[in-house]
């Protein structure tokens, strides 16, 4: 779990976390929603510890990290598992190698074991043939499931994905959006999600946090989102003619 | 002030460049990487460059010298006293800041912009200490490459010499062998290891600072290499004032 209080951060006297507090539970996939510009991206950099704050904090089943020595620090980010939004796969390793690479950093395993876990997890995320392609000869979606498996090796407790579905096709989304869901489900970690995709609020946002002007505007799920009258979530997620018809026939049905 | 804070930055990443050290069996890959990429792979061009460098300092110190009373042995004294002292470690360094510089400042830039260094943060890992500090490592392994471009420097004159006809292959080799100091090696050896430092830290600081995107990388590159000539130039000036100065 991920306890957010009152978070503050500022770039050159803007504010644009205006004091931000929520909890991201366990087993769950939470997603961080809002336009451009509402902060999301701020927001989740300060959960990785990749920005400073002015004010407020962040604790990791109760460890609060701006409390927390260098070693202990760096011991927390060992559990923490992350999804760039390009990938940000490591051009000069094969796609085995990168998915490799936190095993080589932060354990002690031997050659054998750490090709079994590699072989495991690139089998999980459908990739079992895959092993010594470069990542410039995979596809876009193939990529984003070896960020997704270089981000679980390490039996993460927690997983962070910036934008997961941006650059894909529809279906090669639903794949990553199940993935994700399944993988944060078998393995019981604290998932958080930045997402523009409306499709992946309505399948996988268990729990939903709504960022407005660097604010949480609103705060709920992917069942609760639908009935919400608040305006602005409303104005955001149903600005689609095509999303605004289906909240009508759910409206309609569950009267 | 900018340049006053980018000095002040380059220095703090010198500092954390040595901060929490990566896994050794990790590190010396990389080191032997970098060896290959940055060390290995310039001695073709060392090579190349220093030996025809090499035979034109021969054939031009051979030509200007018209007056009988000057000894021909000197044609083999300037080209090594030339090649020894300034051109195999300061222009060859020079010609290194395009070549590996720019190498170092694109691949660490490129990193940077496709969000790689920021995916080494968030596992914790010293990024500065994993992608700086092995280049800094294995271009300590750059005064071979220059010891190499002096041998074949001379060499080069030695050849321009006996096939162009300008002195005879005797009196080259005493020219050689003439007041020939072993400290001018070392002098340019201790030149060659604070320019291999310089050549591994100012690119990788402006690829590792960079902001934008891809054209931003290839600005980066140039004004790395200007930065790099520019260092490597005044410490030149600075080093040999110090130690063969009055």
């Amino acid at each position: 779990m991920i306890e957010v209080k009152n978070l503050h951060k500022s770039f050159s006297g803007v504010e644009v976390l205006k004091g931000i507090s929520t909890i991201f539970e366990k087993g769950k996939t939470n997603l961080i929603i809002g336009q451009s510009g509402s902060g999301k991206t701020v927001f989740l950099k300060c959960l990785l510890g990749l920005f400073n704050y002015e004010e407020g904090s962040i604790s990791y089943d109760g460890k609060i990290f701006s409390q927390l020595t260098e070693d202990e620090k760096r011991n927390l980010r060992a559990e923490i598992g992350m999804v760039f939004q390009g990938s940000a796969l490591f051009d000069s390793m094969t796609i085995a190698e990168n998915v490799m690479f936190p095993l080589q950093m932060f354990t002690n395993q031997s050659k054998s074991e750490m090709d079994d876990r590699v072989d495991f997890v690139l089998k999980r995320v459908n990739l079992d043939d895959a092993h010594n392609k470069m990542p410039s000869e995979a596809s876009g979606g193939m990529q984003k499931r070896v960020a997704i498996a270089r981000a679980i090796v390490n039996n993460p407790k927690y997983l962070f994905c910036d934008e997961p579905n941006s650059g894909l096709d529809p279906k090669t989304a639903i794949v990553i959006d199940n993935l994700i869901q399944e993988i944060t489900d078998e393995y019981q970690i604290t998932t958080v999600i930045n997402s523009h995709d409306m499709n992946s609020v309505m399948e996988i946002g268990e729990k939903i946090v709504f960022l407005k002007d660097g604010l949480k505007a609103w705060e709920g799920s992917n069942k609760t989102i639908f009935k919400t009258d608040n305006e602005v979530v409303t104005d955001f997620v149903y600005s689609s003619n095509l999303f605004k018809k289906v909240r009508k026939m759910y409206l309609e049905e569950n009267k | 002030m900018t340049y006053l804070h980018n000095i002040g930055a380059y220095f703090l990443m010198i500092v954390e460049m040595f901060r929490k050290p990566t896994k050794w069996s990790v590190m010396k890959r990389l080191i032997l990487k970098d060896i290959d990429d940055l060390v290995i792979g310039s001695l073709g061009i060392i090579a190349f460059i220093s030996f025809f460098v090499g035979g034109v300092i021969t054939i031009q110190t051979a030509l200007n010298i018209n007056n009988p009373l000057i000894p021909k042995y000197l044609v083999g004294f300037a080209t090594k006293q030339s090649i020894i002292l300034e051109f195999a470690p300061t222009f060859t360094s020079i010609i290194m800041a395009g070549k590996v510089g720019s190498f170092i400042t694109s691949s660490i830039g490129t990193m940077r912009v496709t969000e790689q260094i920021d995916a080494l943060e968030v596992m914790g890992i010293n990024s500065l200490n994993y992608l700086v500090l092995p280049k800094t490592i294995a271009l300590f392994l750059y005064p071979f490459a220059i010891a190499i471009g002096m041998f074949l420097g001379i060499l080069g004159g030695m050849a321009a010499c006996v096939f162009g006809g300008y002195t005879s292959l005797e009196d080259y080799v005493l020219g050689i062998q003439t007041d020939f100091q072993a400290f001018h090696v070392i002098y340019s050896f201790i030149k060659t290891f604070v320019f291999a430092f310089i050549l591994a830290t100012i690119p990788s600081f402006h690829g590792y600072y960079m902001k934008g995107g891809a054209l931003e990388v290839g600005k980066a590159s140039t004004t790395s290499f200007v930065w790099t000539s520019v260092v490597i130039i005044l410490l030149n000036y600075i080093l040999t004032d110090m130690m063969l100065g009055k």
